[in-house]
Parts: structure tokens; sequence; C-alpha cells
């Protein structure tokens, strides 16, 4: 399975009902605001450094750089992925789940 | 104008369907519930789930009157009504569940006492197995 997070951390509970109710070893995907969770540094940051152990994660690239954020401010364990890539993890994990 | 036909004769799947947002502050509650009973027409399975806020569109003693809006929730109770009808009548292949997440309740002072309808209470470890097992996830 793979689980979209597209709110910021700051401002929803998203990602924490995410990993709360995705199983161990599947897939999150963070795009659009939801990029902010996987910043090095700030109060959230604890939330994706904790998770990377349990699932893959990734992180859509050009929504980083939109928000002015380098792969270099990017937690460690989290993959970096461009539109090809996110078409490739949907099409890999089959079902997907969208926490909006 | 054309006729559409869907084939979907022997098409069986499950559907979780994940509410996560209170009633009437936004429109994400009531689509959701388009779409199950949408699944309810073409008689597939599905969970429904209630997790974060979303336990709040079942709650009892809803009251819109005053906000001139409609009062969606008496529709889970002919969606509880038809999820019986189904667990009773053999000739219909379709399973329903209703679930609210035990964590989500126990973070808003809530029991199953508060809800309109009879539900499966059930952890969040529980609840992300029965996910994992569905064909597709609806959110909202």
């Amino acid at each position: 399975m793979l689980h979209t997070v597209n709110k910021s951390p700051f401002e929803r509970n998203s990602l924490d009902t995410c990993l709360r109710l995705a199983k161990k070893g599947s897939a999150i995907l963070l795009i659009e605001d939801g990029v902010i969770a996987a910043v090095k540094g700030t109060v959230q940051s604890a939330k994706i450094e904790g998770a990377v152990g349990n699932h893959a994660v990734y992180v859509l690239g050009p929504d980083l750089k939109a928000r002015a954020f380098s792969e270099d401010q990017v937690i460690s364990g989290v993959k970096v992925v461009d539109y090809a890539g996110f078409v490739d993890l949907a099409e890999e994990h089959g079902t997907h789940n969208a926490w909006l | 104008m054309a006729e559409f036909e869907f084939e979907t004769e022997g098409v069986k799947k499950t559907f979780t369907f994940m509410n996560r947002k209170a009633p009437y502050g936004t429109i994400y509650a009531l689509e959701v519930l388009e779409t199950v009973l949408i699944s309810a027409a073409f008689e597939q399975h599905a969970n429904i789930i209630f997790v974060d806020d979303g336990v709040y569109q079942i709650k009892a003693g809803q009251d819109t009157t005053a906000i001139n809006m409609k009062n969606f929730s008496p529709t889970y109770g002919i969606i509880e009504m038809e999820k019986e009808d189904a667990d009773e009548d053999d000739d219909i292949d379709m399973v329903w569940r209703i679930i609210v997440e035990k964590e989500s309740l126990d973070a808003r002072g809530l029991t199953e006492d508060d809800f309109k309808v009879s539900v499966e209470v059930l952890s969040a470890a529980e609840i992300a197995d029965i996910v994992d097992a569905s064909d597709c996830v609806i959110s909202g």
C-alpha cells in the first residue's frame, strides 16, 4: 500500500494518523504541503525520523523545490522522487491511501 | 443519447471508506457518504471507518436546522439497516462493517453509546490490517 500525505504537520494531524494506521513496511510519500514533514530541524522532524525505520518514506522533489527546500535539508533515510518516481510508486504498491 | 452499460457482473471488491473530517465544516463527509451509497448500489463489500474528527459524523442528536444545512447523519441509520439486511440475507453477497477507531474515541471523550448506529470499536493496529486487506481506499 502507498500512503500519501499532502498536509503540513504544523497545520493538520494527517501525518500523525497516517503513521498510526499505516502498516509496518508500507510506503509513505509526502507531497504538496506534506513535504514540510520531511525537513530536518523542525519540532515536527522526529515524526519522520521515527518513521524511516518502519516504512519506506519518499518526498516529492518538485514540491520541496517550490517551497525553497534543498535535498540537503531532507531527513536522512527519506528518498527524494520526481513525478515519474511518483508514478512508479503508485504502480508498484497498488492500493493508494490518501491522507487529506 | 448513447446508453452506457457497465460490466459489473461478478466484480466484487472491498472498499474502505476512511472518514476523518467532522460533518458540516467541509464537504468531505458528505462526499464520502455519496460514494458509500454508490458502492451499495453495486453490492460491493465495504469497511466504513471513522477516525479522528470523522467520529463526529455519526454522533447521535445532530440538529442542523439553525445552520440551514441538511443533517445527513440519518443516512447512516439507513446504511445500518441495509447492512443488517445484507447480513441476514444469504442471497446478498455484501459484507459491510461500520468501524470506529478506539484511539480517536478516547481522545474525544466519546464512547460507543454516543453514536446513532452500532459500531465495531477497533484499535489502530486492527484497522491497519483491515485497510491493508482492502482493494480500494476512498478517504475524506
